[in-house]
């Protein structure tokens, strides 16, 4: 099928890189050859309204389906709908899959799709040199250039030279091929990211059920809509397949992986689901109060479907209601949970401080952005760890727990929600954009092997009742309203240990001081060891990371090895307490070197309490760290 | 949850001694509230008791109920959380006028908006009386404290039309040492489902004596206390003077001598706000006669009824979650 005009002839397609003008080969006149690649990054970029994001997950899904191990990055500007065609308005997602592992989205895309000039501007510098350029040509006129801020065509003044780019005008065969649905032109418009979607499709050899099963899902309801968007992803798949334009297709294999069922899975949704099994696991309900934020709103979304599984959503009126109602759901018994970024983690603060003080469980999600202040609230950062440890007035001990991928939120949940529970403590789980915002396959896990969270919660004996008597773990009971005989009164106020009256008393402050840090460094004791990823067992350089640096650092470190170093990786989970290794570990190798998407917070922490010559390694430019300068920074340190 | 077990006010005070300055004006009401708390009919074990900062934050303490002192200006929001999660308990929220009106003011009006199932206490002593004496959100225009030497400059807010605005469902005014209407008023609070707010004109005895001595003070009391009675005609003064409409269509203060019967203003908690709201505005403060009593009650459904029902109806529609369900939802592949 060629919807948009069988025969016609593409005298407007021009490559631009004629030294590897392969329309003279022969072969190429009749089929395209097939490469065999082990992983590939491309990268889609438009205008925010383009549907770049849609794109990108769809071409997701078909590669998940495919069986290739993958990562994502979604890349969006802050503004929902910036003027058009401006190089601040460029929204793009980012894709590495391959037959291997994948531990990052890649440093440098190895194909950018660049739906107008402004997209080529801002994203140019991610394409790796060499790499292919496909360029909505349609889009590149004087205006846009001028938008862009492009005082030449950077299609004929040499500024290419070096990629392999192909001007594909992919707005009008897109009008074209959507002419017989009867939609209006700007419908027909619109539908150009399906073009594009259907053309990278075919060049990787994607699957195009999954894509056309979705469209039917989706706009089951529009029929004209659905038709236009079928007709632009057909237009653009068959126009891979049946021009010449492109030397070859792409073949990447589906990735060796343990057996067992996998899904695709985005971070916010794998903390929600997370969340959602350690209600089961305990038992309890979940209250979740949010404030819209970026980028933790996601969680709010997705626990607010959930209704059927006891799920309660409050859309608070401000950040510290939220903390606050989450805080007095928390003292009637339910798993209580607050989310929000930054900004939000400020205003919540002396509402934490009452969870540390009332010992309650309750749980706080860090969605980490740039910052300060609003700062850059779609970019990620890892610059909230000291506000997440030290951010309160008064000794406020908390521990501090983080997901260091997409899937890995969801164990992560179950983890903070265990110790809250467990040791009837306040604790925040740090994630951030990217984690939040990528996607990555995951094996699903047996639910029926999520182990039981006992909500252990106090019942009458008869007895009087203590409302700070402490356990082995220094934990306190946990009595809620409604249960006879228990009524108790917690408050802000210093408590007096075991009896929880109001006191003054120094000497109990102090006792009280020791207790809540005491309790907080225990929970050390539950955890699993830090673990070290070093072959030999002798490497000359550990590196230290926690959170979402570990896709990059894993891979730096594998191929410093592959170069010959002996480099070693431990990946921290819990952050506060640290596995009681940890001072061990950092104190086995003769350097340590600490990234982080901060000005080293963690390594501020780790030279503080092990008094270790431990080398920050620090990127603040709302981006994942890259793999590649890593590289450079592991080869600092091993000379250095 | 009402039961029909016999209680008195012991079942409702806690072993803890009441802390406030002698003669401050909180014993009083803390008095009414544990006397007339086993008349609901609610076990101490069903009520919570939720405060925020300042002086009425300590009332939590007092009584032997489930009880939230949390930080200042929170406690609606505290409340609402608890309120929530458990429709089956009774919450009540203790705050000052600095607390509920200042720090708190957004989670006040929150609340009120959403008809969490409160009943909110504000006492209003006109002051800051735990920091030792600043002007507070009700103090008049010109009030000198320690951190307004030459008298204050803002306007105050009126609590109870402030509480109308936010389209409480509930609101009603009373006195602190007039136990037989403030009971009344509570009991009322109580009964209403959904939202109640009451403000207490509270004596601080310590930083803002007499403030309200023109309502409270049972002589002068007598002539301007309005008090507010549904379906009976507005008159106060020992029957001398009366509310009624003006010409202009406003409501004003006259004699009940000068005044045809038909045009005395016949008291209605249940209509539109705008006959409450123009009652609200009738004084600039308790400086002149002013309503007190139930403002407003009308019935609408509670933030928590409606949280739940969702929750029920979600699991009508698609059964109790399951999780492998959830998890496996969508494209899945198999190695």
């Amino acid at each position: 099928m060629r919807s948009f005009g069988a025969g016609r002839q593409y005298a407007w397609l021009e490559r631009t890189t004629p030294d590897t003008d392969t329309r003279s080969d022969p072969h190429r006149l009749m089929i395209a050859t097939v490469e065999e690649r082990e992983r590939v990054v491309v990268r889609f970029a438009g205008d925010s309204g383009d549907g770049m994001q849609l794109t990108g997950d769809r071409f997701t899904n078909a590669t998940a389906l495919l069986g290739n191990d993958l990562a994502t990055l979604p890349d969006f500007p802050a503004e929902i709908r910036a003027p058009a065609g401006t190089v601040h308005g460029v929204s793009a997602f980012q894709i590495q899959f391959a037959s291997t592992d994948v531990t990052t989205p890649g440093d440098h895309a190895d194909v950018l799709v660049a739906m107008n000039p402004a997209a080529l501007k801002a994203d140019l510098p991610t394409v790796a040199r060499g790499g292919t350029l496909i360029l909505n040509e349609d889009a590149f006129q004087q205006r846009n250039l001028d938008k862009a801020g492009y005082e030449t065509d950077p299609r004929t003044d040499g500024s290419l030279d070096g990629y392999q780019v192909y001007s594909v005008p992919m707005t009008s065969i897109t009008v074209r091929a959507v002419e017989p649905v009867g939609v209006g032109k700007k419908e027909a418009e619109r539908a150009k990211n399906m073009f594009a979607l259907g053309l990278v499709s075919w060049m990787y050899d994607r699957p195009t059920a999954p894509t056309l099963e979705w469209l039917e899902r989706k706009f089951g309801g529009k029929p004209e809509i659905l038709d236009a968007n079928v007709a632009a992803f057909n237009a653009g798949y068959n126009f891979g397949e049946t021009t010449e334009l492109f030397a070859h297709r792409v073949e990447v294999k589906a990735a060796p992986a343990e057996a067992g069922t996998y899904r695709n899975v985005a971070g916010a949704q794998a903390l929600a689901w997370g969340l959602i099994a350690a209600s089961r696991a305990s038992d309890l309900p979940l209250f979740y109060a949010s404030y819209p934020i970026t980028p933790a709103s996601d969680l709010l979304h997705e626990l607010s479907r959930h209704k059927h599984f006891g799920v309660i959503t409050v859309q608070a009126e401000d950040e510290i209601a939220a903390a606050n109602m989450a805080l007095g759901a928390a003292f009637t018994g339910q798993l209580a949970v607050t989310g929000t970024s930054g900004p939000g983690l400020d205003l919540k603060a002396e509402t934490i401080g009452l969870a540390v003080i009332t010992e309650l469980p309750m749980i706080i999600v860090d969605v980490q952005r740039a910052g300060p202040s609003t700062g850059m609230p779609t970019k990620t950062e890892q610059g909230d760890l000291l506000a997440a440890m030290f951010g309160r007035h008064g000794e406020s001990p908390i521990p501090i727990v983080s997901a260091s991928s997409p899937s890995e939120c969801f164990d992560v949940a179950l983890d903070a929600a265990r110790v809250a529970i467990r040791y009837r403590t306040p604790v925040i789980l740090l994630s951030d954009s990217f984690l939040q915002n990528s996607s990555e396959p995951w094996r699903l896990p047996d639910v029926s092997t999520i182990e039981r969270i006992d909500p252990n919660f106090a019942e009458p004996n008869g007895a009087g009742f203590h409302p700070y008597a402490r356990n082995d773990d220094l934990a306190r009971p946990w009595a809620i309203p409604g249960t006879p005989g228990l009524q108790h009164r917690i408050g802000g106020l210093e408590r007096e240990n075991v009896t929880g009256s109001i006191s003054y008393d120094a000497e109990n402050h102090e006792r009280m001081t020791d207790l809540r840090r005491e309790k907080v460094a225990g929970i050390a004791a539950s955890l699993p060891e830090l673990e070290v990823d070093d072959p030999t067992g002798d490497a000359d350089l550990l590196v230290l990371g926690w959170g979402s640096t570990a896709g990059s650092i894993r891979a730096a470190v594998r191929r410093a090895r592959d170069g010959g170093d002996k480099v070693a990786h431990a990946h921290l989970r819990w952050l506060n307490p640290l596995p009681s290794n940890t001072g061990d570990v950092v104190r086995r190798y003769p350097r340590v070197l600490i990234p982080e998407i901060n000005e080293g917070q963690l390594s501020l922490l780790v030279r503080a309490k092990f008094l270790v010559d431990a080398r920050s390694f620090s990127r603040v430019q709302g981006r994942p760290m890259w793999a590649d300068e890593l590289d450079d920074a592991i080869e600092e340190a091993l000379r250095g | 949850m009402a039961d029909t077990l016999e209680r008195t006010k012991k079942d409702f005070t806690s072993d803890q001694e009441p802390r406030w300055c002698p003669g401050c004006g909180d014993y009083a009401i803390l008095a009414a509230v544990q006397s007339f708390m086993p008349e609901l009919g609610v076990a101490p074990e069903n009520t919570v008791f939720v405060s925020g900062i300042g002086c009425s934050g300590r009332f939590t303490y007092y009584m032997d109920t489930y009880g939230f002192h949390g930080i200042h200006g929170r406690a609606p929001a505290l409340a609402t959380g608890i309120a929530t999660a458990n429709p089956d308990l009774t919450v009540w929220v203790v705050t000052g006028d600095g607390d509920a009106l200042s720090i708190g003011g957004n989670h006040l009006i929150h609340a009120l908006r959403r008809n969490v199932n409160l009943k909110i206490l504000m006492f209003n002593n006109q002051i800051y009386g735990l920091t030792k004496g600043q002007y507070s959100p009700t103090s008049e225009v010109g009030k000198v404290t320690k951190s307004t030497p030459f008298g204050s400059v803002d306007r105050p807010f009126d609590p109870v039309a402030l509480a109308l605005g936010a389209a409480a469902t509930f609101v009603a005014r009373t006195i602190d040492n007039d136990r037989k209407h403030l009971t009344d008023v509570l009991r009322q609070a109580a009964e209403h489902p959904g939202a109640a707010f009451v403000e207490i004109y509270q004596n601080c005895n310590v930083f803002n004596d007499g403030a309200f001595d023109l309502l409270r003070d049972k002589t002068q009391g007598v002539h301007n206390q309005i008090r507010l009675v549904h379906g009976e005609p507005i008159v106060f003064d020992d029957g001398a003077q009366c509310v009624r409409l003006a010409a202009n269509g406003r409501l004003e203060i006259a004699a009940v001598a000068d005044t045809d019967p038909a045009q005395i203003i016949t008291h209605d908690v249940h209509g539109p706000p705008s006959l409450a709201f123009t009652l609200a505005h009738l004084s600039q403060g308790p400086t002149e006669p002013t309503c007190i009593g139930v403002f407003r009650e009308v019935q609408r459904t509670t933030y928590g009824e409606a949280v739940h029902e969702q929750i029920a109806r979600a699991r009508e529609r698609s059964g109790d979650g399951d999780l492998e369900t959830l998890l496996t939802g969508g494209d899945t592949w198999t190695v």
